[in-house]
C-alpha cells in the first residue's frame, strides 16, 4: 500500500485533517470519512454528476478527484447550503417548483445550479440546461429542474 | 485506521511536486510506470476501470505557472494548466480564435470543464477529443519539457495514432503555443453528440484566412472520423485562393466525406458518420466565413 498523505479540507466551512491513501476518491472522502453523506455515488463513471460539489468555488464531480487533490482547498458540499436551517434559494426552488422526484441526482443538481448563479444573475432557460449537461436526472424529464433554477435566480 | 475505505484505483504512489523539473525527476525515475496527472478527466475513469494501473502519479497542479494564458507576439501560449473552462470564459481566446471558444464549450460538462486541460486532451489523444480536432486547423505547436532540455513540436506530427503521442515516458508537456491568424481570418468548430456532454459522433473545424473575398488560406480539420484527427487537405484545396461558391462548398463537402475514415461504433455507422462529416463541414464553414466578414455567429444554440 502507498503510504498515507496527511491532507487538510476546509469543508463547509470546518477544517478537516486526515491522513488519506492517494488512490481515495475525494466523494468517499466526504461521505465515508467526513460522514457527509449529502453528496451521492451515482453513475461511478464521472457522467452523471450525483457527487458535485465546489471545490474553491467551482462544481467538479466529486468522483473525478482524489481527496489528496483537495489538499488546502475549501469545498463545499449539499450539507454546507442552508443558513441556521433557512434553505438556499436553489433548495427552495427544489421544494417549491417539485424538482425532485426519487431526489438520487438532486444534491449534484443543487451544487451545479449554485455555481451557474454565482456566475449568471439571471440565465435564460437554454442557460440553465447547457450548465445542467453534466448532470442526469431519471424521473424528472428536466422541466421542473429548470423551472427551479429559474425561481431560484428570481428570487436573488 | 480503522476504516475500510471504499477505492476503485489500483495503489499508486503519490507525488504534488512544485516546479516542471522536480516533476521530470520523478518521470526519470519510475519511467512508464508513472502518469501526469493534470485535470485527470479521462485519466481517473480509466484508473477506476482499471484499464490504467500508474504505479506512480506526478501531480503538477501545483507547479506555479503552468495556468499561464497569454498573447506573445503573434502567438497565443496556453500553459499546461489551463483549463477548457478558461478556454470557455477567455475574452482573448474569444476575439482571437473563436474557433477555441466553440471547442471549449461543446466539451463535456461545466465540471469536467473545470478540471479537465487543454494540453492534457492533447497529451491523452482521445480520437473523439474536441481539442485535438479543433487545434489541428491551427497552427498548433505542443512544447515539451523533458531532462535534456525543452522542445517544441508540430501538433500533427505530435498525435501518431489513437491515444498515442510522440511524448517520451520521461517528459512533459507544459504548453501549447499557437499562431495567431492575422485578421480577416475566422474560425469555427461544429460538433455533433449523441448524448449531452458526450465525445463527438463526428466534428469539424474550419480555419478561414481571408484576402478581399478569397480564402487566402484555409484549414479543415476532421474530429472522430479517424484514428487521429484528419487534416482534408483535398478539400482545403478546393476553396483555397478563391471566393466561396456553392458549387466549391458542394465538392469540398465531397472531399471532406472521402477523407473521413470513420469506424462503426455504438455512435453510428461508417455510412452515417460519413454523412455527417459533410454536414458538419457545410456548417463549420458557413460559419468561419460569416467570423473572417467580421459577423458573430453561435455555433451552437444556447
Amino acid at each position: 500500500m502507498a503510504s498515507p498523505v496527511q491532507i487538510r479540507v476546509t469543508i463547509n466551512g470546518t477544517l478537516h485533517t486526515h491522513e488519506v491513501e492517494p488512490r481515495l476518491l475525494l466523494v468517499h472522502y466526504l461521505r465515508e470519512v467526513c460522514g457527509l453523506t449529502g453528496t451521492h455515488v451515482g453513475c461511478e463513471t464521472s457522467l452523471c454528476g450525483a457527487c458535485t460539489v465546489l471545490v474553491d468555488g467551482k462544481a467538479v464531480k466529486s468522483c473525478t478527484m482524489f481527496a489528496v487533490q483537495a489538499d488546502g482547498c475549501a469545498l463545499t458540499t449539499i450539507e454546507g447550503l442552508a443558513v441556521n436551517g433557512d434553505l438556499h434559494p436553489v433548495q427552495e426552488g427544489f421544494w417549491e417548483r417539485h424538482a425532485l422526484q426519487c431526489g438520487y441526482c438532486t444534491p449534484g443538481m443543487v451544487m451545479t445550479a449554485v455555481q451557474l448563479l454565482a456566475d449568471r444573475k439571471r440565465p435564460t432557460r437554454e442557460e440553465i440546461a447547457h450548465a445542467l449537461r453534466g448532470n442526469l436526472c431519471r424521473c424528472t424529464g428536466y422541466t421542473h429542474i429548470i423551472d427551479a433554477v429559474e425561481h431560484a435566480a428570481a428570487r436573488r | 485506521m480503522a476504516v475500510e475505505y471504499r477505492v476503485y484505483p489500483a495503489a499508486f504512489e503519490y507525488f504534488a511536486p512544485r516546479t516542471v523539473d522536480e516533476a521530470l525527476e520523478l518521470l526519470g525515475r519510475y519511467g512508464d510506470e508513472a502518469k501526469i496527472l493534470a485535470g485527470g478527466q479521462s485519466l481517473l475513469p480509466m484508473m477506476k476501470l482499471r484499464i490504467a494501473g500508474p504505479r506512480c502519479l506526478v501531480d503538477v497542479n501545483r507547479i506555479a505557472g503552468l495556468d499561464l494564458l497569454r498573447r506573445e507576439g503573434d502567438r497565443l501560449e496556453i500553459g499546461a494548466l489551463c483549463r477548457h473552462a478558461d478556454m470557455v470564459e477567455s475574452p482573448l481566446v474569444r476575439d482571437l480564435l473563436p474557433i477555441m471558444t466553440d471547442a471549449a464549450r461543446q466539451t463535456a460538462d461545466v465540471q469536467v470543464r473545470h478540471r479537465g486541460t487543454v494540453a492534457g486532451s492533447l497529451a491523452h489523444a482521445d480520437p473523439a477529443g474536441d481539442w485535438p480536432a479543433a487545434l489541428m486547423a491551427l497552427d498548433a505547436v505542443v512544447r515539451i519539457a523533458g531532462l535534456g532540455g525543452r522542445r517544441t513540436m508540430p501538433l500533427h506530427e505530435f498525435i501518431v495514432d489513437a491515444y498515442s503521442t510522440r511524448l517520451d515516458a520521461a517528459e512533459m508537456v507544459v504548453g501549447v503555443s499557437i499562431g495567431i491568424p492575422a485578421k480577416p481570418s475566422g474560425g469555427a468548430y461544429v460538433k455533433f453528440e449523441k448524448r449531452a456532454g458526450d465525445f463527438a459522433v463526428a466534428s469539424v473545424g474550419v480555419q478561414i484566412d481571408l484576402e478581399g473575398d478569397r480564402c487566402r488560406s484555409v484549414a479543415v480539420s476532421l474530429g472522430a472520423l479517424g484514428p487521429t484527427p484528419i487534416r482534408a487537405r483535398a478539400a482545403e484545396d478546393v476553396v483555397r485562393e478563391a471566393a466561396p461558391s456553392a458549387d466549391r462548398v458542394d465538392r469540398a463537402a465531397e472531399l471532406v466525406r472521402e477523407a473521413a475514415q470513420p469506424f462503426a461504433d455504438t455512435r453510428g455507422s461508417v455510412e452515417y458518420k460519413r454523412h455527417l462529416a459533410g454536414v458538419l463541414f457545410r456548417r463549420a464553414f458557413a460559419a468561419a466565413l460569416d467570423r473572417a466578414r467580421g459577423r458573430q455567429v453561435e455555433t451552437i444554440h444556447l
